[in-house]
């Protein structure tokens, strides 16, 4: 039983780690533009069919398509920042509620075009090994999956931290005004930032396009899952994110093995209505910006 | 009103009135579902465009309002005339519900909307486990008989949709601009503009905010309502999926949020807009490039009238209200 429920728990937390990737992007661009990218998930999708193609069309293991779904997401977060959603950053809400749904809408009717509604699924060759460690058997893909997104993840932070242009998104997103002052290109800023957020999405894709066959309608819960892990995490909280998607993975994972997969997201409703109500701002979070 | 937008609106009603003896039944079902969108909108726009409080989840009372019609009329043979009140005061409790949950615990902007998505996602799954209401399976309704009397049964053909919901959608519209323009109304504007502000001169925001939830989502429980008496068929994912929940929204912002005829002039744009991009998909056999289609028009709408479209509008016909 206990052998069991460790290998249960272990899976959720290598899903539970990709996870924290998808909602690190969405955190980025929350913390420092507030906006909410309600098209996160089906960036996350075109992250997929980049790597379902680069598989299709070389043979090579899909994980090798990570830098190529990492950059063209970079560039297309990118452009998308600077050309249209920088317009909407002081917009309402509602507004933006409506111009990342449209995005959203666009992305999946241009997949379903390009693609059709059929399941994609990916037989990588080592679809099927396992690593094993005492009483533990780690499902391999997952497990590299788990491990490139974790060092992304780290990535993000020290380079957040570190670098010159970091620094400046972190100002920006403490003080926008101050950020101003000071000489840092805000729409320069935010355009690298919804990049980044765009890619972290990109590159979760091609790391989950061997375990779920890739179609177009997946997007609307990895955008789900994202939200939830931000609000149970921290909104704007990195550290929160990372918590949030591990937490969120096991409880999925538990959820699934205990009751029934399909009810695997209702126990996830209920511990974000539980976190909203008695903790806000989330786990880590703080009322404040990009930490 | 001024004079001018009660000339505009005796018009505008007089050949809505008329219509059913020029159009065909196609049309006037795409009609009966513009009032259908208008109505809903007006009731979403009572929380958001007049209280201010942005609620990401209506499909949680649309569906409430769908299911309580549906299962009193097919399992209880339960007349809509006293389910219709049931679907209102049921959806009416679920939003007071999450609305006191939210607003006790102070969960205000962005944090509010993704709570509202939280319990109608949270909502959606249970129902689709949920036996009683055949799961994902869905609920349906039997089917008419030839004995069937619309006035009873609420359900008919498109032409009784056509008027039953011409007149659901007025009934909404002088509610919500007798509500607005009473005491309750000034109230709401007060919470929206500044709630602080609000409270400090004596308002009792909560119990607005709250109150606000409530009439919304019941108004919004009988549009639910007369959705599934329309299709006769009830499924989890349609009624309280998330799509539902943006379909409810997004007539009210293109037409102009907290204005009266915004969510009316949203819906008629948004709806033929929405079935040209499915006939456009149909016609080329093209599956997805409707969602193409709509997703841009949203976006363009958003980029060129971010206020909606009811300002400019009533600017061109000289129909705006002094303030």
């Amino acid at each position: 039983m206990l052998e069991l429920y460790a290998n249960v728990v272990v899976g959720g937390l290598l899903l539970g780690a990709v996870y924290a990737l998808i909602a690190t992007g969405l955190n980025v661009i929350f913390g420092v533009m507030r906006m909410v990218n309600f098209a996160h998930g089906e960036l996350v999708v075109v992250g997929m069919y980049t790597a379902y193609l680069f598989w299709k069309l070389t043979g090579l293991p899909a994980l090798a398509a990570l830098p190529i779904a990492a950059a063209l997401l970079f560039v297309a977060g990118y452009a998308f920042q600077r050309l249209l959603a920088n317009r909407f950053v002081e917009a309402g809400q509602h507004v933006q509620f409506i111009l990342f749904i449209g995005v959203a809408l666009m992305i999946t009717g241009a997949h379903a075009i390009a693609f059709g509604p059929d399941p994609r699924p990916i037989q990588g060759a080592a679809g099927f090994d396992v690593y094993r460690a005492v009483f533990l058997r780690l499902d391999a893909v997952r497990t590299q999956a788990a491990l490139f997104a974790l060092a992304l993840i780290a990535a993000l932070w020290a380079w957040l931290k570190y670098t010159l242009t970091g620094k400046a998104i972190r100002a920006a997103a403490d003080n926008l005004t101050g950020g101003r002052a000071i000489g840092i290109r805000i729409p320069h800023v935010f355009a690298i930032v919804a990049g980044l957020g765009f890619a972290c999405a990109g590159a979760a894709g091609a790391l989950v396009a061997p375990l779920f066959d890739t179609q177009p309608y997946l997007a609307g819960d990895f955008t789900m899952i994202a939200f939830i892990i931000v609000i149970v995490g921290g909104l704007a909280s990195l550290p929160g994110a990372l918590l949030g998607g591990l937490l969120i993975g096991v409880a999925e994972a538990l959820a699934a093995a205990l009751v029934a997969p399909s009810m695997k997201s209702l126990f996830s409703y209920a511990l974000l209505a539980l976190v909203i109500l008695l903790r806000p701002q989330g786990l880590l979070g703080k009322r404040s910006a990009l930490g | 009103m001024t004079g001018r937008q009660q000339a505009a609106a005796a018009a505008f009603l007089s050949v809505l009135a008329v219509l059913p003896a020029v159009a065909d039944d196609f049309q006037l079902s795409v009609l009966a579902l513009i009032f259908l969108f208008a109505y809903v909108g007006i009731a979403w726009n009572l929380m958001m465009g007049f209280a201010g409080q942005l609620s990401l989840g209506h499909a949680l009372y649309f569906g409430i309002g769908a299911y309580t019609v549906a299962v009193l009329a097919g399992k209880y043979g339960i007349t809509p005339w006293l389910g219709m009140p049931a679907a209102f005061a049921l959806a009416a409790a679920a939003a007071a519900l999450v609305g006191t949950l939210g607003f006790r615990f102070a969960v205000r902007g962005v944090y509010f909307a993704l709570l509202t998505i939280a319990f109608s996602e949270f909502t959606r799954i249970a129902f689709e486990h949920w036996d009683f209401v055949g799961k994902t399976g869905g609920f349906f309704l039997r089917a008419l008989g030839p004995d069937n009397r619309p006035l009873v049964s609420l359900r008919g053909g498109a032409t009784f949709f056509y008027y039953a919901l011409l007149v659901t959608m007025v009934l909404g519209w002088a509610l919500s601009a007798a509500l607005v323009s009473s005491r309750l109304g000034y109230y709401w504007r007060a919470v929206r503009e500044d709630e602080d502000a609000a409270r400090a001169i004596g308002v009792p925001a909560f119990r607005m905010k709250v109150a606000a939830a409530a009439l919304s989502g019941g108004l919004t429980g009988i549009g639910g309502a007369w959705f599934g008496l329309l299709g006769g068929s009830l499924f989890p994912e349609t009624v309280l999926g998330m799509r539902m929940s943006i379909d409810v929204i997004i007539a009210p912002i293109v037409g102009g949020l907290g204005s009266l005829y915004g969510p009316i002039l949203g819906a008629f744009i948004v709806i033929p807009l929405n079935e040209f991009a499915k006939e456009l998909a149909q016609h080329f056999n093209v599956n997805g490039l409707n969602f193409l289609i709509y997703g841009a028009l949203l976006c363009a709408i958003v980029l060129f009238a971010p206020h909606g479209l009811w300002p400019p509008l009533a600017r061109l016909l000289r129909l705006e209200t002094r303030r």
